[in-house]
C-alpha cells in the first residue's frame, strides 16, 4: 500500500543555465504531494501527548481512559518502545517517549492513533500523566555553575570548545569589549512535520517522510524499533521547507510505532503550535568579546566567550558550538585568539541545526565589535574590515590555511560602491515605505536613516573528520527511441533546487536531453543531509562521478564499434544525444549505439578529509570549504516609537560557479529574509521554559511588506577543489544580512543595540 | 452534518462533517483536494487561500458547515488539465517557487489581485500579498512573477 507521490519529471538543461524546477508545474497547480498530504485506505491519525511542564518527574501514566475512547486503535508510552529508548544525532540522549523525567515543555510522553485526527487529539487529552513538578533550569549561565542541578548524567556541558591560537597574553593599543545576546529563532518551514508509516506483513515498516537525511533517520529508527535497517524503508515525500528543522527525528519513530502496533497505516501531521515544540531551534547565545588592535587598525587579538543554550537534548549542539568557535572572529586575519565556546543543557526547548549553524550568532558579535573598533580608531568601518580581511593563504584561528579564492575585501568593495537608495520621501502617501507601515504611525517625523555593513563566512560540508560522502546511481538507456538518463540519490529536495541541479549535471556530463531524477529513498546509498550548504557540492559531485563512469563505458563501446570501422577514436565526446568527434561532428547517436544496452553506475563522492579540533588548542584542518558573503543594509528608524523599516539590502557573495543562476538568486534572497527576521522580528519567547508565542500570530515572520529589495552581486571565482568550482550557497546569505541591519540601526540611532531581535525598547531611550 | 457545495464547478457532497471541521479540512480530507495547504490553520499564512463565492478567504478560518450551497474555487480549479493559468506559468518561470508550500495560496491571491487590478504597482502587489507568508524565497521572485503575469495577461 503506497500513497501517491510526485511523479518524476523530465528535465533538460546544462550546468550554468536557468533551468526551471521540474516540480514547479505541479506545485503551482496544488498537485504536488507533500508529506502532510499523504493518504491511503484504512489510514489512522496519530496524536502526541506532550508535557505541560519544562521539568518534572513522571510519577505515573494512565492510558486506560484514552484506550476506551471512541475510534482509538492504539495508545503507547515509553514502555512500548520496542528497541532503544533514546536517540540523537550526536549523542543518544533524547527519549523516544519520556521516561522518568520530562526535560522540556512539549516533550513527547505518549501517543494515540485513532480513526479521525480530532478523535486522536481528544483521546490524547484522556491520557493521564501524574507529574512531580521540578524547578526548571532555564538560564544557560546558571547551568554552567558547579552547584546547578544536573539535567543529564554527564552534567550540563554538552561541549566546551577551546581555541588557543598564537600569543595568549597579547596586548594591543586599542581595546574594545562588548556583550551580545541572540534570541531563539525558529526555522518555521511552512510544511508541518508529517509523514505516513505503513506496516508490512512481516513486521517491517515503510515510512513516507519529509526529512533532510533519509539514511540517518533510518539508522535511528532501526535502533528505536528494534529492527534491522533493511526492514525500515524510507521514501521521501514532498518537503515544505526545512532550514535545519528536519535534521532530527520528530514524528518518524512515533508514526512507525503506532503503525506496527495497530497494524494499520498511521499518519501524523503536526499543527503549527505543535511544530514549535516538534523540532529543534536556533541556539540562543550570549557572547562576550574583547578585540585588541594596533592604531593602524590591524587586529592583534580577539578573546571571546560564547555560551549557547542547547536546551534539553544535545541534537547537533556539539557541531554548532564548533562552528560558533571556529568562526568566532569573522573572516579576518587575527594572529592571536582565545575562544571558549560552551553549549549547555537547560530545560528550554532543544536547539540544533538552523541555516547558518553556529555562524549566525557570532557574526552579530564580531561585526558589532568591528564597528566599535572602527569608531575607537576613527576609521571607516569598511576600511577596517578590508584591512583585516582574510585572503588566499591566510591562516584561520584554527591554524587552517585557506586556499582557493577568499574574496572578503572584494565583496566589501562591491557592496560599498553600490549607489545608495534615494532618501525616503516624507511627503509620500505610500505608508508601506515608512517604519510602522500602514499602522500610520509616522509620515516621516522622527525617522532617521542608517547604513550598516557586515561580512560573514562559514564552512561548507561536514567538518572535524566526519565521514562526508554522497552516493549516486546513474543509468543511461534508450526509452521510446530516445536516450534517457535516470539519476537516483537519497538527497533531500527541500526547495533549494537540488533535483534540478542533479539533472543539469547529468545532462551536461552525458550530453543527453532527457534526464529524470528519481524520487529519493533508501534503496540507494546515503547522500548525507541537505544541510551545511553541502548538497550541490557533495551529491552534485557524486552524480558527476557516476556520470563520468557511465561516459567512460559509453565511449569504450563507441571506440570498440568505431575502432573496428575507422580506427579513429581520439577525443570522442557525448553531446546532443550522440557520440561526437573532437571537432563536434556526430559519429553515432546514442540510440543506435546503445540499442538495448543499459549502462548503470553507482558512485560515491568524498570531499577532502578534515580533522577534529584539538581539544586543548582547537587547531585543526577542520573544514572542507569556506563560503563568504557580505551585506549592506539601509534602514529607516522611527526613533520615537522604535520601529524599523529596512529600506534596502545589498549583498555580494562568491558562489564559485552558479550551477543554476536563478536558483542561486533565490537562495540569496530567501537567506537574507531569514537574516532580517532574526534581526528585527523573530524570537521564540520563553518564560520559565514555556514558549509563549507558539503560533504564526505571535511569532512574527517577515512578510512581503517587510522584505526590501535585495541588490545582488554574484561572483563566480571558481574553487579549485570542488566540482565545476562551485561553492555552497545556502547559508552565507543568512549570516551577515542580520548583522548589517543591526549595524544600520545603530548608525541611525546612536544606540548600542547589543541584542537581537531588536525590540522597540532597545531603540527608544527609556 | 451533510455539506454540499460547488467546488471548481463540480457539486461535491460530504457526509458526517463535524461542527469543528474547517473548510480546509473538508477540502483536503473529504474531497481529496490537497492543493490548499495547512501551514498555520489560524489565518496567518494564506497558504490555504481559496475563493468562496468569488471572495478570497482563508479556508482554515471558514467552517465546513458554512459552505453548504456555496461556490468554492481552489488552486486546482485555476488550470485546465495541463493548461496553466498565466499566473501559474509566471510563478514557475520567475523562480517564485522553492519548496512550494506557500505557492498555491500565493497563486490564488495573485490571481485575485490581477482580476481586480490588471496592472498593479509593486506597492499594490506587496499590499495584496501581505497575508501570504513564504519562508523560502524572500518574495523578490514572487513580485517578479506577478509582474510577469500581469504583463502577459494585459498584453
Ligand atoms: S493555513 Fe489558513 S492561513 Fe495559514
Ligand atoms: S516556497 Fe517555500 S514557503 Fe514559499
Amino acid at each position: 500500500m503506497k500513497p501517491r507521490l510526485a511523479p518524476a519529471a523530465t528535465v533538460t538543461g546544462r550546468v550554468g543555465e536557468n533551468v526551471p524546477r521540474p516540480d514547479g508545474v505541479l506545485k503551482v497547480q496544488g498537485g504536488f504531494p507533500y508529506s502532510s498530504d499523504l493518504q491511503v485506505d484504512r489510514m489512522l491519525w496519530g496524536a502526541t501527548v506532550r508535557s505541560p511542564h519544562p521539568y518534572a518527574r513522571i510519577l505515573s501514566i494512565d492510558t486506560s481512559e484514552a484506550l476506551a475512547a471512541p475510534g482509538v486503535r492504539a495508545v503507547l508510552t515509553h514502555e512500548d518502545v520496542p528497541g532503544k529508548r533514546v536517540y540523537g544525532l550526536e549523542i543518544p540522549d533524547q527519549p523516544v517517549l519520556a521516561f522518568d523525567v520530562v526535560r522540556y515543555w512539549g516533550e513527547a510522553v505518549a501517543l494515540v492513533a485513532a480513526d479521525h485526527p480530532e478523535l486522536a487529539r481528544r483521546a490524547a487529552q484522556k491520557v493521564h500523566v501524574q507529574y512531580q513538578v521540578l524547578a526548571p533550569l532555564t538560564d544557560p549561565e546558571q547551568a554552567l555553575l558547579a552547584d546547578a542541578p544536573r539535567l543529564h548524567p554527564d552534567g550540563n556541558v554538552t561541549r566546551h570548545v577551546k581555541i588557543r591560537h598564537g600569543n595568549q597574553d597579547a596586548r594591543a593599543e586599542v581595546v574594545v569589549t562588548g556583550e551580545y545576546e541572540v534570541g531563539m529563532q525558529d526555522q518555521a518551514p511552512l510544511g508541518p512535520e508529517s509523514g505516513l508509516a505503513v506496516p508490512d506483513e512481516e513486521g517491517g515498516v515503510d515510512l513516507f517522510i519529509a526529512t533532510q537525511w533519509l539514511h540517518v533517520d533510518r539508522e535511528q529508527l532501526a535502533g528505536v524499533l528494534g529492527l534491522p535497517p533493511d526492514r525500515v524503508r524510507l521514501t521521501m515525500a514532498g518537503i515544505g521547507g526545512a532550514f535545519g528543522a528536519r535534521e532530527d527525528l520528530s514524528m518518524q519513530a512515533h508514526a512507525c510505532m503506532l503503525a506496527l502496533r495497530s497494524g494499520r497505516p498511521v499518519k501524523i501531521s503536526y499543527s503549527r503550535p505543535e511544530s514549535f515544540v516538534g523540532h529543534v531551534h536556533r541556539h540562543p547565545g550570549r557572547l562576550r568579546y574583547e578585540h585588541g588592535a594596533n592604531r593602524d587598525g590591524k587586529l592583534v587579538y580577539v578573546r571571546a566567550r560564547i555560551v549557547l543554550d542547547g536546551g534539553a537534548y544535545a541534537s547537533s549542539s556539539t557541531a554548532v558550538i564548533a562552528n560558533a568557535s571556529c568562526f568566532a572572529v569573522g573572516p579576518y586575519r587575527c594572529p592571536n585568539a582565545t575562544i571558549d565556546g560552551w553549549v549547555v543543557y537547560t530545560n528550554n526547548p532543544p536547539c540544533g541545526a538552523m541555516r547558518g549553524f553556529g555562524s549566525v550568532q557570532n557574526c552579530y558579535a564580531h561585526e558589532a565589535q568591528m564597528d566599535k573598533l572602527a569608531e575607537a580608531l576613527g576609521m571607516d568601518p569598511v576600511e577596517l574590515r578590508t584591512r583585516n580581511a582574510l585572503e588566499t593563504g591566510s591562516q584561520m584561528i584554527t591554524g587552517q590555511v585557506i586556499d582557493g579564492p577568499v574574496p572578503v575585501a572584494e565583496l566589501l568593495r562591491r557592496i560599498k560602491e553600490r549607489p545608495l537608495p534615494a532618501a525616503s520621501d516624507p511627503g509620500s502617501l505610500d505608508l508601506t515605505t515608512q517604519p510602522g507601515g500602514v499602522s500610520n504611525t509616522t509620515h516621516g517625523e522622527s525617522v532617521r536613516r542608517g547604513v550598516g555593513y557586515a561580512v560573514g563566512f562559514k564552512n561548507v560540508g561536514y567538518s572535524e573528520g566526519f565521514n562526508d560522502y554522497s552516493t549516486a546511481r546513474v543509468k543511461l538507456s534508450v526509452v521510446g527511441g530516445r536516450p534517457r538518463v535516470e539519476v537516483h540519490t537519497a538527497a533531500a529536495e527541500v526547495g533549494q533546487g537540488l533535483v534540478t541541479v542533479q539533472a543539469q549535471i547529468a545532462g551536461t556530463e552525458l550530453g543527453v536531453t532527457d534526464v529524470v531524477v528519481l524520487n529519493a529513498d533508501t534503496r540507494v546509498g546515503s547522500s548525507g543531509s541537505s544541510s551545511a550548504s553541502r548538497q550541490t557540492y557533495i551529491t552534485g559531485g557524486a552524480v558527476k562521478a557516476a556520470c563520468d563512469a557511465v561516459r567512460r563505458r559509453v565511449l569504450a563501446l563507441a571506440e570498440l564499434e568505431l575502432g573496428r570501422k575507422t580506427g579513429k577514436t581520439d577525443g570522442l565526446r557525448l553531446e546532443r544525444d550522440s557520440v561526437v568527434s573532437a571537432d563536434g561532428r556526430e559519429i553515432v547517436s546514442l540510440t543506435t549505439l546503445l540499442g538495448d544496452e543499459v549502462i548503470e553506475e553507482t558512485h560515491e563522492f568524498r570531499p577532502r578529509q578534515t580533522t577534529r579540533l584539538d581539544p586543548e588548542t582547537g587547531q585543526a584542518n577542520a573544514h572542507v570549504q569556506y563560503a563568504f558573503a557580505a551585506h549592506r543594509a539601509v534602514v529607516d528608524v522611527d526613533t520615537e516609537l522604535g520601529l524599523v523599516k529596512v529600506v534596502e539590502l545589498a549583498t555580494a557573495q562568491d558562489v564559485g560557479k552558479a550551477i543554476n543562476p536563478q536558483a542561486v538568486e533565490g537562495q540569496l534572497e530567501g537567506g537574507a529574509a531569514q537574516g532580517l527576521g532574526l534581526a528585527v522580528m523573530e524570537e521564540i519567547q520563553l518564560k520559565d521554559g514555556v514558549i509563549r508565542n507558539a503560533s504564526f500570530t505571535d511569532y512574527l515572520l517577515p512578510t512581503i511588506l517587510d522584505m526590501p529589495p535585495l541588490r545582488m552581486d554574484v561572483l563566480e571565482l571558481g574553487d579549485p577543489h570542488s566540482p565545476y568550482g562551485l561553492k555552497g550557497v545556502g547559508e552565507p546569505p543568512t549570516i551577515s544580512s542580520g548583522p548589517a541591519i543591526v549595524a544600520a540601526i545603530r548608525a541611525a540611532t546612536g544606540r548600542p543595540i547589543t541584542r537581537v531581535p531588536v525590540r522597540p525598547h532597545d531603540i527608544v531611550e527609556t | 452534518m451533510k455539506v454540499s457545495c460547488s467546488v471548481n464547478g463540480q457539486v461535491l457532497v460530504a457526509d458526517d462533517v463535524w461542527e469543528g471541521e474547517s473548510l480546509l479540512y473538508v477540502l483536503r480530507e473529504r474531497f481529496g483536494l490537497y492543493g490548499s495547504k495547512n501551514a498555520c490553520e489560524q489565518g496567518e499564512c494564506g497558504s490555504c487561500s481559496v475563493y468562496l463565492d468569488g471572495v478570497l478567504v482563508c479556508a482554515c478560518l471558514v467552517l465546513g458547515g458554512q459552505v453548504n450551497g456555496r461556490e468554492i474555487l481552489t488552486v486546482e480549479g485555476l488550470s485546465h488539465r495541463t493548461a496553466l493559468h498565466p499566473v501559474q506559468t509566471a510563478f514557475v518561470e520567475a523562480g517564485a517557487v522553492q519548496c512550494g508550500f506557500c505557492t498555491p495560496g500565493l497563486v490564488v491571491a495573485a490571481h485575485d489581485l490581477l482580476r481586480r487590478v490588471p496592472d498593479p504597482t509593486e506597492a499594490q502587489i506587496r499590499e495584496a500579498l501581505a497575508g501570504n507568508i513564504c519562508r523560502c524565497t524572500g518574495y523578490a521572485k514572487i513580485i517578479d512573477a506577478v509582474q510577469l503575469a500581469a504583463g502577459r495577461m494585459s498584453g
